[in-house]
């Protein structure tokens, strides 16, 4: 069994949480146990970096030294808005000692930046691929997946580390392994228009339509993505893109932590799929 | 030689390197939402380098990035042009600048904040509420209001919807860290706007 400290972060339990009942039933299945972070607070997320750039360390710097405080190594942030600015205030913070004091005064906790932060994808890895496909069950034999990537799992690279930023592979890797046939195209790490569905929708539909057209252009079965704001935006605004636009996308949208779970043998309610506003 | 950078506070932001900038267009040309930008992000970066701040702080353009950092990925002299748009933003934010038809876009990372500043945790439902109140309140357009009514039920059907929400036991901790780091919030958002 591998213990991994959990940061959750506000999507997951809100309306996200089908990630986060996918993400845990996935990684249990693979020998993984979530500690969740105790008292753990939001990341700041677009709001804070666009606002404030103090808080935009503090808000993530808070966290990490929950988790230093806690004994956690390495901390799993299943959403990318919140493992990228864990990255990000981690990289700051290790780089330089007079921010480390001046931010440890400021969220009343001593922060050293030394957290390993992951994203799903790399607690997958971790187990290890070979490990993960000697306990298939049902191999994704009929799944032509475009592996959607979206912006913060390898944006910006100085800070996330993860991947190749134009051309990622490791979705890729995980789905072929299961048996899935990973189409290639052109909108991996695209955006979708993040967090501005509530203030500019206009700009949401838009790209998310060119993503979902894409993907459908090269024959793609389905979208997988690792997010969950990209999820919202191709999934539950599919009906509004539809309508927008004028076409039939039509495309299920799943989690990696779906495609896995289903492979591993877990039905679809166990891991929420049949909560997503696509289904089959 | 690039020019001097006038703003002090702009180098201190984020490590941006602006004075590095020659101008390829690069940022631009990955720019998912450059097709509707009034000022487009090289040319943001040339406006900082030159010294006319004022001209991009009242810019629509930074209101309208999404902060999908493909712009700082991609810059071949590591400037960190996403990095700009945020110190551009506070600064804008700070000062009140921002143009009147972006005021739904400020007014929301507002009450986003906000949010977690009372809960320590953002309640999605109250996020919700208070912005659609505040942007109603100060446009007037209804359609936007009521919009996503009937998403609430369908919502609510797939146990997305949480009229509690989970919050932190130590919320002082969390006003203090807002407190400390000079949080404005308090500054008002452009008035006499329309929605788009």
């Amino acid at each position: 069994m591998i213990e991994v400290g959990y940061y959750p972060g506000c999507a997951l339990h809100g309306s996200s949480n089908d990630y986060e009942t996918s993400v845990r039933a996935c990684l249990d299945k693979l020998g993984v146990s979530l500690r969740e972070l105790d008292d753990w607070i939001c990341c700041g997320a677009t709001a804070a970096h666009s606002l404030n750039h103090k808080l935009a360390v503090a808000l993530p710097a808070r966290n990490l030294a929950l988790a230093k405080r806690d004994g956690m190594h390495e901390l799993l942030a299943p959403c990318p808005m919140c493992s990228m600015e864990l990255h990000r205030a981690n990289r700051a913070l290790a780089a330089c000692p007079q921010l480390r004091r001046e931010i440890s005064e400021i969220v009343e906790l001593e922060v050293d930046g030394g957290t390993r932060v992951l994203n799903f994808i790399e607690v997958v890895q971790k187990v290890g691929l070979e490990e993960m496909t000697r306990k298939v069950v049902r191999p994704l034999a009929d799944f032509r997946p475009a592996c959607y990537y979206g912006c913060l799992l390898t944006r910006p690279p100085r800070d996330v580390q993860f991947d190749d930023c134009e051309q990622p592979g490791s979705m890729e890797a995980i789905l072929a392994a299961l048996g899935a046939a990973p189409v290639d195209w052109n909108y991996k790490t695209e955006c979708c228009g993040a967090g501005m569905t509530l203030a500019d929708e206009e700009i949401v539909l838009e790209l998310s339509h060119k993503i979902l057209s894409d993907a459908a252009a090269h024959a793609a079965s389905c979208i997988v993505v690792a997010c969950p704001m990209c999820h919202v935006n191709l999934d539950m605004k599919q009906a509004d893109i539809e309508r927008r636009f004028g076409v039939r996308h039509d495309l299920i949208v799943y989690y990696l932590s779906d495609l896995i779970g289903l492979a591993l043998g877990i039905d679809e309610r166990t891991l929420g799929i049949d909560r997503h506003f696509v289904v089959k | 030689m690039s020019q001097p950078i006038v703003d002090p506070n702009l180098e201190t932001l984020a490590d941006l390197n602006v004075g590095d900038c020659y101008q390829c267009g690069k940022c631009s040309a990955g720019c998912p939402v450059a097709s509707c930008m009034d000022i487009l992000p090289n040319r943001l970066l040339r406006l900082v380098q030159s010294g006319h701040i004022e001209k991009a702080l009242g810019a629509a353009s930074i209101w309208k990035c999404v902060s999908c950092m493909t712009c700082t990925a991609r810059c071949p002299k590591s400037v960190d042009c996403a990095g700009v748009m945020d110190a551009l933003r506070q600064m804008a934010f700070e000062r009140g600048l921002a143009p009147p038809a972006r005021r739904r876009t400020v007014l929301f990372q507002k009450a986003f904040l906000d949010n977690i500043r009372r809960n320590g945790r953002l309640r999605e439902l109250e996020l919700v509420g208070t912005f659609k109140l505040k942007a109603f309140l100060g446009d007037g357009n209804l359609k936007a209001l009521m919009k996503d009514s009937l998403l609430a039920p369908k919502l609510l059907r797939r146990s997305k919807l949480h009229f509690g929400g989970s919050r932190v036991s130590d919320r002082g901790v969390v006003d203090r860290i807002f407190a400390r780091c000079r949080y404005s919030g308090n500054k008002d958002c452009p008035s006499n706007g329309t929605s788009k």
